[in-house]
C-alpha cells in the first residue's frame, strides 16, 4: 500500500513539475526575458522531451534497444505536415489544425510501428537493435523520394525512385501547391507549432505512458523485460504486450514529429537520421532507464547544453562528447561508485 | 561486361566493408559491445595516411603503416580510458560511451582538419584493362580484394592456431572460466581492440583510395554498413563478417546500378531484415537457444 502511494506521488510530482516549468517559461516569454534563439528552442525541446519519454517506454520499460526511433518521428512529421497543409483552407484555426496534425502523425506512426513491430519484435537483443536501425534508414530514404502536392482534387503523391521526377510532375491544378519536394523535404510549411501545443503534447504523453506503466498491462510489459521466460510461463502473452508498448511508443513519437515538423518552414527527411535516434537514446540512458522524470530532465539539459556551450564556439560539440563520456564513466564505472560511496555521509547508509 | 564491372566494383566495396566488419565482429565477440566508434577510427586512419603522404611526402605503403600504428595506439587508449572502467556496467552504458567516443573523434577531426572535404591521393593509381579495354579494373580494387582475403585468412589462422588467438576465443566464450585458466582477460581484450583498430586503418586507406573524399564524417556510414555486414554474416564469426561484407557490397553496387541510386541503402537494409527473419543469428552465426 505504502509502495503504491509512493509511486502515485512521484507521478503527480512529474505532472506538477512539468506544469510549473511551463508556467515559469511562459512568464519569462511574456516578460521578454528570452532572446530569439532561446525562444526558438522551446518547441524542439518539447518535441525531444516527448521523443525521450516515448523511447523510454521501448528501451526502459520494455527493455528492447531501438536505434530507429527517429524514423517514427519523421513519419509523424511528414504526415502531420501533409495533414496541416492540406487543411489550411478548410480549417482556419491554427490550434485545431495543429491538434489534427499531431493525431494524424500519431496514427500514421502507430500503423507503421505495428507493421514494423511484426518482424522486429521476433528478434532479440542486438539483432533487434540493428533491425530498428535498418528500418529507420529505410524510412529516411523512402521519405527522401516522396513528392506530395495538394490541389482542389485532393492529394497527389509520387515516389521518385529513379531521381528523375520533380514537383512539376505532380500535374497540380491551378492554385495547387507542392507540400513535400523529394530530397528538399517539406517546403513552405506554415509554422503553427506553439509552446502551448508542446506542453499539452508532453502532458498527454505523460498521462498515457505513466498510466500504462502503472496498469496491469504495464506490469506485464515490465515482467517481460525482467524475465521473458518466467513471464511467459505465468501466462503473459509476450507478443501482445511487446507490440502494445512498441506501437504506443511509435505513436507518441509520431505526434512529437508532427510538432517538430510544423515548427520549421522547411524540413528535409535527412534530418531524421541515425544521429537523431542516437541523440534521443542518449537522453533516455542519461536520464535513467525506466525513469520518465529523468528522461524529461536529461532531454531538456542535453538539448540546451550545446547552445549553452556556444561561447566555446568550435569546441562545443567536443565539450558535449567529453561531458557525455565523463558522465557515463562517473555513473557506471565501479571505481567511481566506490569513490562516491566513500564520500557519502555516514548517516545516509543507515537509512537503506 | 557492364554487369561484370558492377560486380567487380561491388566486390571491391564489399571487401572494404568486410575488413571493417572483421574489426567489429572481433570486438563484439570478445567484449560483447557495439563499438560505434569503430567507424571513426577508419576516418582517423584515412587522415593519418593522408597527412603522411601530403605533408611528409612519404610513399603510399609507409603511410598505411603510419595509419595502422596511430590507429592501434588510439584503439588501445580508447579501450583503456573509456571501455575498461565499464567492464561490469550494463551494455547500454557502454554503448552510449562508445557514441561519446565517436562524437569525440569526429569533432576532434573537425577541429584539426576542418569540415571541408579533402581530396585523397590514392595510394596506388592506374587501371588494368582486360578484353580489349571492355573491362577495366582499378589496381586499388585488386589490392582491396587481395588485402581482404589475406586479412581474413590471417585472422582465421591467428584465432585457431596461436596462443593469443586461442585465448581470445576462450575469453569470448566465457570470461570467468578463461581467467581461471590463467588467461589475462584485460590484456586479451586490449589486443583485440588493437587488431580491430589496425584493420580499421587499412580499411580507411582502401576506402579513401576508391572514394577519394575525406571528411570527419567519412567513417560513419561505412561503419554502420560494416556493422550491418557483421550482423548479416552472424556477429562474432570471422568468416561470417567476410561473407556478410562481400554480399553487402555486391548487393549495394548492383542495386545502385539496376534499381535505384536513391534507395540503394534501403535495399541493403531490406535484405538484412529478410535474412535476419529467416536466420535470426545471421548467415553463419550460431543460434543458441535459451535454456530455462
Amino acid at each position: 500500500m505504502k509502495m503504491k502511494k509512493k509511486i502515485a506521488w512521484s507521478d503527480y510530482m512529474t505532472y506538477i513539475g512539468v506544469t510549473i516549468a511551463f508556467v515559469i517559461v511562459s512568464f519569462l516569454k511574456k516578460g521578454g526575458a528570452l532572446n530569439r534563439s532561446q525562444l526558438g528552442l522551446l518547441v524542439p525541446i518539447c518535441a525531444y522531451i516527448t521523443m525521450a519519454i516515448s523511447l523510454n517506454l521501448t528501451v526502459g520499460i520494455l527493455g528492447e534497444l531501438s536505434l530507429g526511433h527517429a524514423g517514427f518521428m519523421s513519419i509523424g512529421a511528414f504526415s502531420g505536415i501533409i495533414a496541416a497543409m492540406s487543411l489550411v483552407n478548410v480549417i482556419p484555426y491554427d490550434g485545431v489544425r495543429m491538434a489534427i496534425a499531431m493525431v494524424v502523425g500519431a496514427v500514421m506512426a502507430g500503423i507503421f510501428g505495428f507493421f514494423i513491430g511484426i518482424p522486429v519484435l521476433r528478434l532479440r537483443g542486438d539483432y533487434l537493435a540493428i533491425v530498428t536501425l535498418a528500418f529507420g534508414e529505410i524510412i529516411k530514404e523512402i521519405l527522401t523520394c516522396l513528392i506530395v502536392g495538394v490541389d482542389a482534387e485532393g492529394l497527389h503523391i509520387l515516389i521518385n525512385i529513379d531521381g528523375s521526377k520533380t514537383a512539376s510532375d505532380l500535374n497540380l491544378l491551378e492554385g495547387g501547391k507542392a507540400i513535400i519536394k523529394g530530397a528538399q523535404g517539406a517546403v513552405g510549411t506554415k509554422t503553427i507549432a506553439s509552446f502551448t501545443a508542446g506542453y499539452i503534447l508532453i502532458m498527454i504523453s505523460l498521462i498515457i505512458i505513466l498510466n500504462l506503466i502503472r496498469s496491469r498491462s504495464g506490469r506485464a510489459i515490465m515482467a517481460i523485460r525482467d524475465n521473458r521466460i518466467a513471464a511467459e510461463s505465468v501466462g503473459i502473452e509476450i507478443t501482445k504486450y511487446k507490440m502494445m508498448a512498441f506501437v504506443t511508443s511509435a505513436a507518441i513519437a509520431g505526434a512529437a514529429g508532427a510538432l517538430y515538423g510544423l515548427n520549421y518552414s522547411s524540413l528535409a527527411a535527412a534530418k531524421f537520421d541515425f544521429n537523431t535516434s542516437i541523440l534521443v537514446l542518449v537522453f533516455v540512458v542519461l536520464g535513467g532507464l525506466g525513469n520518465i522524470w529523468g528522461s524529461i530532465v536529461a532531454a531538456t539539459v542535453l538539448y540546451i547544453l550545446p547552445e549553452a556551450l556556444r561561447s566555446f564556439a568550435d569546441y562545443r560539440m567536443l565539450m558535449y562528447a567529453i561531458v557525455l563520456i565523463v558522465v557515463m564513466l562517473a555513473t557506471n564505472s565501479s571505481k567511481a561508485k566506490d569513490l562516491l560511496d566513500k564520500l557519502k555521509p555516514a548517516g545516509k547508509e543507515e537509512e537503506q | 561486361m557492364e554487369f561484370l564491372s558492377y560486380l567487380i566494383s561491388g566486390i571491391s566495396l564489399g571487401s572494404v566493408y568486410a575488413i571493417i566488419a572483421l574489426g567489429y565482429t572481433m570486438v563484439y565477440g570478445i567484449a560483447k559491445m557495439l563499438n560505434f566508434a569503430h567507424g571513426d577510427v577508419i576516418m582517423v586512419g584515412g587522415y593519418m595516411s593522408f597527412c603522411a603522404m601530403s605533408y611528409l611526402h612519404l610513399p603510399g605503403w609507409v603511410s598505411v603503416l603510419v595509419g595502422m600504428v596511430v590507429c592501434t595506439l588510439l584503439g588501445i587508449i580508447i579501450e583503456a580510458l573509456a571501455y575498461k572502467p565499464l567492464r561490469s556496467a550494463p551494455s547500454l552504458a557502454v554503448l552510449i560511451t562508445a557514441i561519446g567516443v565517436s562524437y569525440l573523434l569526429q569533432n576532434s577531426a573537425l577541429l584539426i582538419w576542418g569540415a571541408n572535404p579533402m581530396s585523397y591521393p590514392p595510394v596506388i593509381s592506374g587501371t588494368l584493362h582486360l578484353f580489349d579495354g571492355q573491362l577495366s579494373i582499378s589496381y586499388v580494387s585488386i589490392i582491396t580484394v587481395t588485402a581482404c582475403v589475406l586479412i581474413m585468412l590471417g585472422l582465421t589462422a591467428f584465432t585457431s592456431k596461436t596462443k593469443m588467438g586461442k585465448a581470445m576465443r576462450a575469453c569470448s566464450e566465457d570470461k570467468g572460466a578463461a581467467q581461471l585458466m590463467g588467461i589475462n582477460v584485460n590484456r586479451t581484450i586490449s589486443l583485440t581492440f588493437a587488431i580491430g583498430s589496425a584493420l580499421a586503418a587499412i580499411a580507411g586507406v582502401l576506402l579513401c583510395s576508391s572514394y577519394p573524399t575525406l571528411m570527419p564524417t567519412t567513417g560513419s556510414m561505412p561503419g554502420i554498413k560494416a556493422f550491418t555486414a557483421a550482423v548479416f554474416g552472424g556477429i562474432g564469426s570471422i568468416p561470417g563478417a567476410f561473407l556478410g561484407g562481400l554480399l553487402l557490397g555486391i548487393i549495394e553496387s548492383l542495386a545502385k546500378a539496376y534499381i535505384s541510386t536513391q534507395l540503394s541503402n534501403s535495399i541493403v537494409f531490406a535484405v538484412l531484415i529478410v535474412v535476419l527473419l529467416v536466420r535470426p543469428a545471421g548467415l553463419l552465426g550460431k543460434y543458441v537457444p535459451e535454456k530455462v
